[in-house]
């Protein structure tokens, strides 16, 4: 797909890799981020990184821009091994960064941020005509146009990604690392980012591109590599792989967990979603026009590559996130806006996506956590009152029924595993007995055993009539639950298929191939 | 008197009463502008008062008790540092924490080692900074309306003050002017912006909280070694919350500190110039409404009403890059 060949002809100017990843290992406590990464990334290429978001391809990057430290491994630059202990040796090494999150000091102009860190004296004035003529040279090379005495915070953000290229350009970088470059640019200006790497890149300059977009891999890299749950899994060149290829790479064929369940008997619509659309805090619209119904009796599964407005439509759905427009009906009310205790009153469940932010407090007790959000209900106390003894009471009565272990209600939340943590919510949540449920990630970092508990659990509510969405990246998840599955890809709903679809055609709808 | 003298006088005690502020505020710009909040500025002053009074009287050099205050003043602003720069620490929890050790020791040690019930001894005349009287006073004596400005409010203020007035400046060519200055504001801004660029967070922000405890060193000896002859408990009395008040007011920007701290000043000089006097169809106004003002108008102008304040955005905040 990539029309540029003339990469090979310079190529051979220098046999060593711009850079070489041996080995590299890296933990964030528990979580082990990088496992044994090795990579090469010859010079003047534009090289691909792409994986799920998780996959530990920012953490990756951020070793290398030097940080965060390597707990093991080796980097090679040009060759030649080097500890990168802090950003300024990967600076004198050539190495710029633009990171997803804009580094920027926003009430400053472009040109202060740009001199910030190589002001070129101890006196601001000294350095500032230089730095002027540099950026008018970087301009007219590279066709980075700005304004160096506008404000960041009054450019929009495909301005102010050029004012993070320019700097890392007037550091003289050689190597350029982009992270998710185009999470918050307009397809416009995604499209012009994408000319001006391609420029970089004949000029000589080495490009990572750090994504989750398919597309975007395929349309401008020359090497790609596939990051999994903290693994290099695979390098390949993008003239000699598919689209199909690096989408299983990525999502990994998955031992299949088996559900029982039987047919699904949906009855009337419960919740109804019209014309719905969310924006981010940026306010980049993160679900664009989304419509569709969950009724009685059914599972309605939304797949997606995480970070395609899943997160957003949850949150919308249960009131933590206003929407932008669009209406949510729960049982023919309008609920659009309500805030969570007000569709809690009205029957809605929500097991959020990420349980330690969201679902729990973990400094608390598990007793105090497993009436969290319904602490207001007269059966847990009067007026302004708890009554601790009805509800530690209640407390042991779920810790029994889903089997959370150890059985100790006074045991702070912290102390229990992901998946008896996650037991917790989903006990609070049905044990209400909501009319409607909305789960986000159910089983994310919990163990076999509690997977299939909470599975039975979810099919059991919806064999009792409960409408029930389910929100998972996990594919195989999705697709053992639903009955039936809607596919997000960059905020729309782009297709709608029965639990029978096959993981190619959901993955390729998945990567927004095809409809 | 009539009124053109009240005025003067008035204006005299209102630069009098205005320094210890502007060094103070002035302290919490570089500070707060580095992304410190120091609620600390009056612990720092009121030790810095004590020691540079302790300083003076041992040497009988008021030069020397200036030095004593600033380093006195300059550890607080280190352990203030080592909590919430190195250790990460609530900038508010340790701020207070020093005001209360400052309160505590100055008496605790004013007794122990003078026995004067918190005070320390009266101080000679040269141990002093003592009033300076500029040039051309006598010529100028006799002008109309100039004339009196300049004799009483203009001359005859001690060297300190000359001093404060030219830190603001100093201050502004320094935020604004240098390659420290770009840093430190950016550091109080996006401190992830420093870090990328190469730069140390910590060393940075340490930089800033020791220029933050120099200034309050000159504040505190103002108060010890010139304005007064000795060191009384808490003698500092709030003004170290008035100079944030200030601060604030003056939205973290050096020159609007300086026409904050004059306007707290002349509250402060009004408030006493009318005590025990009678507003005319009012009668006695309590003088604790002057002395609120400062905060109230602070209140005002956080509200909104005097445009927004917007302090530096990574204010307060720890920086940590590891999640």
């Amino acid at each position: 797909m990539s029309g540029f060949r003339n990469k090979e002809r310079r190529r051979r100017v220098s046999q060593h890799p711009a850079i070489e990843l041996v080995g590299i290992d890296k933990s964030f406590g528990t979580v082990h981020a990088n496992k044994n990464i090795n990579l090469k990334v010859e010079k003047g290429t534009i090289h691909g990184i792409i994986g799920e978001n998780g996959a530990g391809k920012s953490t990756l990057m951020s070793i290398l821009y030097g940080f965060y430290q390597a707990d093991g491994g080796e980097i090679r630059i040009d060759g030649k091994p080097l500890t990168i202990r802090d950003s300024q040796a990967a600076i004198s090494a050539g190495i710029g960064m633009v990171h997803q999150h804009f580094m920027l000091v926003e009430n400053f102009t472009v040109l202060e941020n740009i001199m910030l860190g190589a002001e070129g004296g101890q006196l601001l004035a000294k350095g500032v005509s230089g730095a002027r003529k540099e950026l008018k040279r970087l301009e007219t090379d590279y066709g980075l146009d700005v304004d160096p005495d506008a404000i960041i915070e009054d450019l929009p953000v495909g301005k102010q990604q050029r004012v993070e290229i320019l700097k890392a350009l007037y550091r003289s970088a050689d190597i350029l690392i982009l992270d998710e470059p185009t999470g918050v640019l307009t397809p416009a200006e995604a499209d012009h980012l994408f000319k001006v790497l391609k420029v970089l890149r004949d000029q000589g300059k080495t490009v990572i591109l750090i994504t989750h977009k398919l597309r975007e891999i395929m349309a401008i890299t020359d090497e790609v590599s596939v990051m999994r749950r903290g693994e290099m899994v695979a390098t390949r060149k993008t003239a000699e792989t598919t689209v199909e290829e690096l989408a299983e790479l990525m999502v990994g064929r998955r031992v299949l967990l088996r559900v029982e369940k039987g047919e699904a008997k949906p009855g009337k619509v419960l919740m109804s979603v019209k014309n719905l659309t969310v924006k981010d805090s940026r306010g980049v619209t993160m679900v664009d026009d989304v419509s569709f119904e969950v009724r009685e009796g059914e599972i309605v599964g939304i797949a997606g590559v995480a970070g395609n407005g899943q997160s957003e439509l949850l949150e919308a759905l249960a009131g933590i996130r206003k929407p932008a427009s669009g209406e949510i009906l729960l049982d023919g009310k309008p609920i659009a806006g309500a805030d969570p205790a007000r569709l809690r009153a009205l029957g809605l469940a929500h097991i959020p996506e990420d349980r330690h932010h969201m679902g729990l407090v973990l400094k608390f007790e598990e007793y105090e956590n497993a009436v969290l959000g319904y602490h207001r209900d007269p059966r847990y106390g009067r007026g302004a009152l708890l009554d601790l003894k009805a509800i530690r009471a209640e407390a042991a009565e779920k810790i029994e029924k889903y089997d959370i272990r150890p059985p100790n209600p006074r045991l702070k939340t912290a102390n229990f595993s992901g998946g008896n943590q996650q037991k917790i919510v989903v006990a609070r949540e049905i044990e209400r007995d909501p009319k409607a449920l909305i789960i986000g990630q159910p089983t994310r970092g919990v163990d076999i055993g509690a997977i299939e508990f909470i599975h039975r659990r979810i099919v059991e509510m919806r064999d009792a009539g409960k409408a029930i969405l389910l929100v998972s990246v996990e594919l195989d998840e999705i697709r053992s639950l639903s009955d039936r599955i809607l596919v997000m890809f960059a905020g729309k709903v782009v297709g709608e298929k029965t639990a029978e679809a096959g993981e190619q055609t959901l993955g390729l709808m998945m990567a927004g191939i095809a409809a | 008197m009539d009124y053109f003298d009240i005025l003067v006088s008035i204006l005299g005690s209102t630069i009098r009463l205005s320094i210890p502020l502007l060094f103070t505020a002035l302290a919490g710009l570089f500070s707060e502008r580095a992304g410190i909040f120091d609620i600390g500025l009056e612990g720092k002053m009121l030790a810095a008062a004590f020691a540079s009074a302790c300083v003076a009287y041992l040497t009988g050099n008021p030069w020397l008790g200036l030095l004593g205050g600033i380093a006195v003043s300059i550890v607080f602003s280190l352990i203030h540092g080592f909590a919430s720069i190195t250790n990460r620490g609530n900038q508010i929890v340790s701020g207070v924490a020093l005001n209360f050790v400052a309160a505590g020791l100055t008496i605790v040690l004013g007794q122990a080692w003078f026995s004067q019930g918190g005070r320390t001894p009266q101080l000679a005349g040269e141990a002093r900074f003592s009033p300076i009287t500029l040039p051309g006073v006598d010529l100028m004596r006799d002008v109309p309306v100039l004339g009196p400005l300049y004799v009483n409010v203009i001359s005859g203020n001690n060297i300190l003050t000359y001093l404060a007035f030219a830190a603001v400046p100093l201050s502004w060519w320094v935020l604004f002017r240098t390659r420290f200055g770009l840093r430190l504001r950016a550091v109080g801004e996006n401190p992830g912006a420093v870090d990328t660029a190469g730069i140390s967070v910590t060393w940075l922000r340490y930089r800033a909280v020791i220029v933050a405890g120099f200034l309050c060193g000159f504040a505190g000896a103002y108060l010890s070694i010139a304005q007064s002859a000795a060191f009384i408990k808490d003698m500092s009395a709030g003004k170290g919350y008035i100079a944030l008040a200030a601060l604030i007011f003056a939205k973290w920007k050096p020159v609007p500190v300086m026409f904050a701290c004059l306007l707290f000043g002349f509250l402060d000089a009004f408030a006493n110039f009318m005590q025990g006097k009678a507003v005319p169809g009012i009668g006695e106004v309590p003088v604790q409404i002057f002395q609120a003002m400062p905060y109230v108008l602070t209140c005002i102008l956080l509200a909104g009403f005097i445009g927004i304040a917007h302090p530096p955005k990574a204010g307060g905040v720890p920086y940590t890059k590891e999640r």
